[in-house]
């Protein structure tokens, strides 16, 4: 007789169960916050197609306080998402040769960080310079 | 080194007579250079002979001894009773692999996904030894060394929640092999391994988790492996898209 009776442990909760898994999980969901703010674009792009009106309604409608909270939260889970993705990075590219010698990671994620803050200023910069 | 004790906290499992694992708490005396493993074999030898794990070198170097600590994959053998909470440790079998009985697992299934990626190196043509050995320069062997190393351990299944979700996903340690052949200058056999990439329960299962790659205690980090053939797969998919490309394998 086959004695064998292989026990399996169910799945549901397993994100709860390591503080690593805690955090995979919070940083996946500001994922949300990019869809939503991207949305917010969209309607602004719609308004703005409609006419005069509908643009000045949703330059209108950002400036409401549920509206600010809501950009200022995603702008949170957004830089949060940029610093996480930065730090998977090196995991995700093929081996770099410099001189001869294999790049850390925390080179590939240091450049990209430094990257992705001086693209946003100069962003800033040229969008202030725009609407002098 | 005065004895100290510590309570060890251990998940048994007797398919004989148990419905489901229930936790044994053992008081387990233990010195400064005493591993994880020595503890379940004082328990073993003085407390309870009944108690089942699997171990063999005691250094890191078998992969057998691997099984949650205190909720994290680590090899028994490399984990020092010291460095534990002195409240107690908690042993558990390896997550996401079916108990077989207390520590020991099932590990049919990553077997046969082992046999299945061609675990060894394809030759290009025919030799004889007559012909001598291949020759490789150190910058093609750093291209796959460090996938080299790997133990067969199974921590990095039991750090995979889609592994745990999904069992039939090739998972971390098949796939960093995998790549460790196929970016061998001396082998041949990426046609017939990449087909398992591509495949409905290849790469693409993998949601960049990362934790394989932190849990690996020969630091082979299958992470790499996976993300790069997630690349290799998008551009096979895609390619074939091209007017005169060859057809997919």
């Amino acid at each position: 007789m086959n004695g064998r009776r292989p026990y399996v442990r169910p799945m549901a909760g397993w994100w709860r169960r390591n503080p690593y898994f805690i955090e995979y999980m919070v940083h996946e969901a500001t994922a949300l916050f990019v869809g939503g703010y991207a949305l917010l674009l969209v309607a602004g792009l719609a308004c703005l197609a409609a006419g005069e009106a509908a643009w000045n309604a949703w330059l209108a409608w950002l400036a409401t306080p549920p509206c600010l909270a809501f950009s200022l939260l995603s702008l949170v889970a957004l830089v949060y998402h940029t610093i996480t993705w930065f730090l998977i990075m090196p995991r995700t590219l093929p081996p770099i040769q410099l001189g001869g010698r294999r790049l850390s990671a925390r080179a590939i994620t240091t450049t990209g960080l430094a990257i992705a803050t001086a693209s946003n200023l100069l962003l800033l910069l040229l969008v202030g310079w725009l609407s002098r | 080194m005065s004895a100290r004790n510590i309570e060890m906290t251990v998940l048994r499992y007797r398919p004989e007579q148990d419905a489901e694992p229930y936790p044994q708490a053992f008081t387990v005396p233990f010195t400064d250079d005493m591993s994880v493993l020595q503890g379940l074999q004082y328990i073993k030898d003085e407390l309870d002979a009944s108690l089942a794990f699997r171990w063999s070198c005691r250094m890191a170097i078998c992969g057998s001894c691997g099984m949650m600590i205190d909720g994290v994959p680590k090899l028994a053998c490399k984990t020092f009773l010291r460095d534990c909470s002195p409240a107690g440790v908690r042993v558990e079998a390896l997550a996401h692999f079916p108990i077989e009985r207390d520590l020991v697992i099932v590990v049919d299934d990553f077997l046969a996904k082992l046999q299945s990626i061609t675990p060894y190196i394809v030759p290009r043509e025919a030799r004889s030894p007559a012909a001598g050995e291949y020759l490789q320069t150190p910058q093609q062997a750093a291209l796959f060394e460090q996938f080299s190393a790997c133990i067969n351990c199974l921590l990095c299944y039991a750090a995979c929640p889609q592994y745990g979700l999904n069992p039939r996903f090739l998972g971390p340690g098949a796939i960093a092999l995998l790549h460790r052949y196929n970016m061998d200058t001396r082998d041949a056999g990426q046609d017939q391994r990449m087909p398992l990439i591509h495949a409905e329960d290849g790469v693409f299962n993998c949601t960049a988790v990362g934790y394989c790659s932190k849990v690996c205690p020969k630091a082979v980090d299958p992470a790499n492996a996976v993300n790069l053939n997630k690349m290799e797969s998008a551009k096979d998919y895609f390619l074939r898209l091209l007017p005169g490309a060859r057809s997919r394998a």
